[in-house]
């Protein structure tokens, strides 16, 4: 770090100006397009009816919320359970073939996204893959479609998002210094307990961070939901696309978005005290 | 290694093999179904084996006009959100000065943003100003979160540098404009060509901010999502596949090219 800090240039006070005249056109345009965006919505948010707007948000959509964001923490949950692993294996196993693997998860995401949802479309289908296997196997019954379920939505969220886990927990591990995993066996620790008391806590980082990247997309997700999902399984996503074409309908929509981001964050903060990460944010 | 320990790491790879085999299915289907001729208007289930697709990739005109649409947008972004991020990225690790921190969070927040917010935000502004949506809010929209990529993409790639070289350069009498081009340019060209591919990517597979700010303009994944009531053909597929092949060529390429300079380096 120390080197890095000092390869930046001490400028002169008389061209202070210089990185910022850099930045302006970059500074500009995330402020005009993105910042301004969110206050435009937050006013739009308060007209026609003020904050009974954002009273509406919760009394209309009363299972949308909760649905909502049980889909995303039950994504981001599986991710866990499937990513965790895989990258350990790939950081901690995988010596000269580690990039291979890594290309390898993140493979399969430079199709376009649609195109995916269309696969798990086919793959959930009633005469696909998964449905057939399950009949034969009487685990559902004959006529029972697994299109339209919360176990569709929810597994097309994981999948989706899975290298956004991956990656992270991945980097994590990667910078653990193996002198200290090599340290628990010679002082008699189990192989769990080195993993729980050392590995672990050294890779709350990446976890943090891949969770983050995995429940913010997914709790604003509605493609999955239209391709695997019914309308029982609508998620916030599918009411602010199906409806922002008209007018009348956006300040309420604008409350909603609002809402959503305000669970997120509040998600966000509990995540981080959970695991010790409060300096992360 | 005790023998317990062994299993243990036997039972890890194994689970990771099979994880991995997962994130392919998909993908393995898609390619599949590309050598579908799917019975009703919708590509979901097989019927039998056919090269249709593959022999008329442009049947629909619409989804060829989407695609050339989808390009034309991908270019344009990367080349805007490219020099934007690019300038960005240089100040943030050439230069030292106060309310860098501030810089670094505003450039994170579009990623910690879900699409449908930004999206739909993003319309109000264009209601407000009263500019029709339509190609040039497109642009406007992928450049707006290519940018931060873009940031962050040549941020982690020019750090470290000697930045030095540059008044040595200078020193031995280049003007301003050879510098650049001799010093700096070749210095940040790998990072930024990184940044562009990924932008450019990005631009492309964008479907949720897009469809938000894209008026009666249709890019690909605009165009798929909104024929998706009426048909899906094999033809989605055959793109799917061909994109996949593409990212794959560049993919190894890339790794090929970094192996040999390294080798040269030695």
């Amino acid at each position: 770090m120390a080197g890095q800090a000092s390869s930046a240039a001490d400028v002169q006070p008389s061209q202070r100006w210089i990185p910022w005249m850099l930045m302006v056109p970059g500074i500009v345009w995330l402020t005009v397009f993105f910042a301004i965006p969110m206050f435009s919505m937050g006013k739009l948010s308060l007209e026609n009816g003020g904050f009974s707007n954002y009273r509406n948000a919760f009394s209309d959509y009363r299972e949308l919320i909760p649905r909502t964001f049980g889909y995303a923490l039950a994504a981001t949950v599986i991710c866990i359970l499937l990513g965790y692993p895989l990258a350990y294996v790939i950081a901690m196993r995988g010596g000269r073939r580690k990039n291979l693997l890594l290309a390898l998860v993140v493979l399969p995401f430079f199709t376009t996204y649609l195109i995916r949802a269309i696969s798990w479309r086919i793959l959930l289908g009633d005469r696909g893959p998964v449905t057939r296997v399950l009949h034969s196997l009487h685990i559902i019954g004959q006529n029972t479609s697994i299109v339209g379920t919360a176990p569709a939505v929810i597994g097309a969220l994981s999948y989706n998002f899975l290298p956004f886990m991956v990656l992270p927990i991945y980097v994590s591990l990667e910078k653990i210094d193996r002198k200290l995993l090599e340290v628990g066996p010679d002082l008699y620790a189990s192989g769990w307990r080195t993993f729980r008391k050392v590995t672990l806590p050294l890779s709350l980082p990446g976890l943090f961070a891949g969770s983050l990247l995995t429940f913010i997309p997914a709790s604003g997700d509605f493609i999955n939901v239209e391709f695997v999902g019914s309308d029982a399984q609508r998620m916030i996503g599918n009411v602010v696309a199906n409806n922002f074409v008209k007018e009348q309908f956006r300040p309420g929509l604008s409350a909603l978005s609002f809402v959503l981001m305000a669970i997120i964050l509040l998600g966000v903060l509990l995540y981080a005290r959970l695991l010790g990460t409060e300096e992360l944010v | 290694m005790n023998t317990q320990r062994r299993w243990v790491s036997r039972l890890l790879d194994g689970y990771a093999a099979l994880v991995l085999i997962f994130l392919f299915i998909p993908i393995g289907l898609m390619v599949v179904f590309s050598f579908n001729q799917p019975r009703g208007q919708r590509n979901y289930e097989w019927n039998h084996f056919s090269l249709n697709a593959w022999k008329d990739p442009f049947k629909y005109p619409e989804l060829k006009r989407a695609l050339l649409k989808s390009l034309e947008v991908g270019a344009i972004v990367t080349v805007l959100a490219g020099c934007l991020g690019t300038l960005m990225a240089l100040a943030l690790v050439k230069y030292r000065f106060r309310g860098k921190g501030f810089i670094n969070t505003i450039i994170v927040l579009p990623l910690t943003m879900p699409e449908v917010v930004m999206g739909f935000s993003l319309l109000t502004l264009f209601v407000n100003l009263r500019w029709e949506t339509g190609f040039w809010t497109i642009v406007v929209a992928h450049v707006m979160f290519c940018v931060s990529y873009v940031a962050t993409t040549v941020k982690a790639r020019i750090r470290g540098f000697d930045w030095r070289l540059e008044e040595a350069a200078a020193d031995l009498g280049a003007g301003p404009v050879r510098t650049f081009l001799r010093v700096t340019f070749p210095i940040i060209a790998p990072g930024v060509f990184a940044a562009a591919l990924l932008t450019f990517a990005l631009s492309l597979d964008d479907f949720t901010i897009t469809y938000f700010n894209s008026g009666r303009v249709r890019t690909f994944p605009v165009e798929v999502f909104t024929q998706k009531r009426s048909r899906v053909p094999a033809q989605i597929n055959v793109f799917g596949t061909m994109i996949l092949l593409a990212a794959t060529v560049i993919a190894v390429s890339g790794v090929l090219i970094e192996r040999r300079r390294q080798r040269e380096r030695v």
